[in-house]
């Protein structure tokens, strides 16, 4: 078994026959990798009894569940309603020009992801965007790139 | 003088706008030996836009600070905090000590009943819950009440649903308790999902005791031993405040076992949610804390008969339960005082979008959106014009200006298209192309859907296709029909709300800006200059001062000019943000 096949075991095992764990249980494991790795399923199945499709079918219905490996820090873009009608829909392709993404939602050299979100609920400071936990708002395209170029930074040192 | 209070409102809202480094300063002097200050931290009063908000308390009154950085807080520690004397040039207002007199129209028009703690206690402490008759209405229901005369105070009061269906309280709980069953199971539904609303989100992060309360006396009146808070996981802050609440709760005896001791026995989960909108209906949320895929199922049978795990199952959303203590306690005659109509009580919006002063507000039912938008939000920035303010999110409509005098109750908003939804008003002004915002909308539950009814997983998809190609430019003049049959048919063939609004946003924008619709279509021009295939932004050379303040704003390099000099938009390098009409004090800037 591999480390990390023990380490996820280790995860899964406090949710074994608790009611409707689920969810919670590939929250638990999410927040530990910042995705769900391939091995998770088969584990669920042996130590929970939840068919791997079932898990796999829930993984892939919510949007939080994330699938493949995420930079090292996660910009969410709210566009809500109220984010909206104030411009994020210009932030967001000058974000993902500035940050050079193209095809996939993270960067080359694994610094940052961006995710489009509904809503953060700081609908009076929009537009507003998240990084990891810290919210910023009342973001202009410049305050957002500088933002993000300190953010970059603070990892560096 | 005896001791200062200084409160900092520590919510989302604040910490994003700056709050944390306030309060570190106040931290730093209050180290320094002043014994006689007590620091406390709330949820948010509501006036967001003038975050980050410090409040300073003292013998002879309350004073609130907007917008306050840590080199003011500085000066208002120095002056006002140590030396007694309020920095006024920066304060909102004086409030008198019982918080109801103001100054402000922010909040003159307002009546607190689900907010009355927040913004004004520590939310992290049960001790000042408790001072403020916290769990007294828990006490009263189980000493002085039973569960029929509690039902019967809830019915007489007239709440209805704060979620948004407006369903009568008293009769969901009476039914549930009606119900045939040994284990019944409480929902509290949290799972705010509407982009642009934010009530449910201050209210557990300014008050978690006062939803607990509400769901204490649902529990005992329904017979329910088991209950769960579905949370949206997008709200980290709301979720750390609810297990903190839970957990003291518990200490004191509220939850648990022989509850004040009695036989009554209930506790509460915490369920995060994982990000899916649909779960908001309550047959998805049941499915989804049972593990599964949240999708709605068929109804009847109903929750209260059969929900969680096929047991009876009573669920209510956030604000709701947080109203139940204050009606036990004044009373369903105080409660009817407020609102019109079938519509009894208070009701919290967000207010956001193109407004003054976004924030969280509570008014009686049947006040005007006018005065909620005018007179409360301080009407739309940079004299620009209203056009419409959207109601209900996803599931609802826009309203438009010769509406404005509408009252807000659930029958009046739902006659115009529109729903009332769980509270959220977006505020849209002659800048926000109605076409685009139905597009936003579709795109949005296109996106939810959780692909169960046909019409509503391929019936909202071709609306949506319909819409894109109009807003680029490629609209057909056959296009509006082909929407209205689709709304029609995607409305009543979807089993949950969800299917059944998602073509409200296209009704009411079909309805009240039909003509923008026939600008892109036929003119293949967007009247507000926001969809950026049909808008070319031009600087117009007699109205322009050569201020520069464009240029500046501009994040594409794309204005030339000098001082003096008039300025130019180079088109190729424009990215149609609108930024230079918005900062362009000559009105210089238009569309073309």
């Amino acid at each position: 078994m591999t480390s990390k096949a023990k380490d996820i075991r280790e995860i899964v095992a406090p949710f074994k026959g608790i009611p409707g764990a689920t969810i919670p249980v590939l929250q638990a494991v999410q927040n530990v990798y910042g995705y769900l790795p391939e091995e998770t399923f088969p584990i669920i199945e042996e130590e929970m009894g939840i068919p791997s499709s079932k898990a796999y079918g829930v993984a892939t219905f919510y949007a939080q569940f994330r699938l493949s490996p995420v930079g090292k820090h996660i910009v969410k873009l709210c566009d809500g309603t109220a984010c909206h009608v104030k411009g994020s829909q210009t932030l967001l392709s000058s974000l993902r020009d500035h940050l050079g993404l193209k095809d996939f939602d993270s960067t080359e050299d694994g610094a940052f992801t961006l995710e489009i979100v509904a809503c953060l609920g700081c609908c009076s400071l929009a537009p507003v965007m998240m990084i990891d936990d810290v919210t910023y708002g009342n973001l202009t395209i410049e305050k957002m790139k500088d933002i993000i170029e300190s953010v970059r930074k603070e990892g560096d040192d | 003088m005896s001791r200062t209070i200084v409160r900092i409102g520590y919510a989302s809202c604040g910490i994003a706008a700056g709050a944390k480094d306030v309060l570190s300063v106040v931290e730093r002097r209050m180290k320094k030996g002043s014994r006689k200050v007590q620091l406390q931290k709330t949820g948010c009063i509501g006036i967001c836009f003038d975050e980050p908000i410090v409040e300073v308390i003292n013998d002879l009154g309350q004073w609130t600070y907007r917008k306050v950085d840590p080199a003011r807080m500085e000066r208002i520690y120095d002056e006002h905090v140590l030396g007694g004397v309020p920095v006024y040039e920066w304060t909102v207002g004086e409030l008198s000590t019982d918080g109801k007199k103001a100054e402000k129209p922010v909040f003159e028009h307002q009546r607190r009943i689900a907010l009355r703690n927040t913004g004004v206690i520590d939310p992290e402490s049960i001790e000042a819950y408790l001072e403020r008759q916290g769990y007294k209405a828990l006490e009263k229901v189980i000493r002085e009440m039973n569960p029929d005369s509690v039902i019967k105070e809830i019915m007489d009061s007239g709440l209805r649903g704060r979620g948004g269906a407006g369903f009568p309280t008293g009769l969901k709980w009476s039914f549930c308790k009606k119900a045939a069953g040994d284990k019944k199971y409480l929902i509290c539904n949290a799972d705010e999902g509407d982009p642009g609303a934010f009530m449910d989100r201050n209210l557990l992060e300014g008050d978690p005791h006062s939803v607990l309360e509400g769901m204490i006396i649902a529990a005992h009146t329904i017979g329910a031993s088991e209950g769960y808070i579905y949370c949206r996981a997008e709200y980290p802050l709301a979720i750390r405040r609810l297990k903190i609440a839970i957990e003291q709760a518990r200490e004191k005896g509220y939850l648990g076992d022989s509850i004040l001791g009695t036989d009554l026995s209930f506790d509460i989960r915490l369920k995060e949610g994982a990000g899916a909108f649909v779960c908001g209906e309550e047959t998805a949320l049941i499915a989804s804390i049972e593990g599964e895929r949240g999708m709605p199922r068929i109804r009847p049978p109903f929750p209260a008969e059969a929900g969680l795990w096929g047991k009876p199952t009573n669920n209510n959303n956030v604000e709701t339960y947080a109203n139940i203590p204050w009606i036990i306690l004044m009373g369903a005659k105080e409660f009817q005082k407020f609102g019109i109509k079938s519509s009894r009580g208070t009701k919290v919006f967000s207010l956001a979008g193109k407004i003054n002063r976004g924030g969280l507000v509570e008014v009686p039912m049947g006040t005007t959106l006018r005065r909620i938008i005018f007179e409360i939000g301080g009407g739309i920035p940079g004299d620009r014009k209203f056009k419409a303010v959207q109601l209900g999110g996803p599931s609802g409509g826009c309203i438009p200006t010769h509406l404005l005098d509408t009252p807000v109750d659930y029958e009046s908003i739902m006659a115009h298209g529109a729903i009332m939804g769980s509270g959220g008003m977006v505020v849209m002004d002659e800048n926000t192309c109605m076409v685009e915002i139905a597009r936003y909308f579709l795109s949005f539950t296109q996106n939810e859907s959780c692909g169960k009814c046909t019409f509503c997983r391929v019936g909202t998809l071709r609306m949506l296709e319909i819409l894109e190609r109009i807003t680029r430019g490629d609209g057909r003049e056959s296009d509006i029909d082909e929407l209205k049959d689709l709304a029609e048919l995607i409305r009543t063939s979807s089993l949950c709300g969800l299917g059944q609004g998602a073509p409200n946003p296209v009704l009411t924008t079909l309805k009240y800006f039909e003509n923008e619709y026939h600008a892109h279509i036929v003119e293949k021009k967007c009247p507000a200059g926001a969809c950026r295939e049909l808008t070319t932004f031009i600087i117009d050379e007699e109205a322009c001062r050569a201020c520069g303040l464009c240029r500046k704003a501009c994040p594409s390099d794309a204005i030339e000019g000098k001082p003096g000099v008039k300025h130019v938009i180079v088109q190729d390098r424009c990215i149609k943000c609108g930024s230079c009409r918005e900062v362009c004090p000559f009105d210089a800037v238009g569309t073309g």
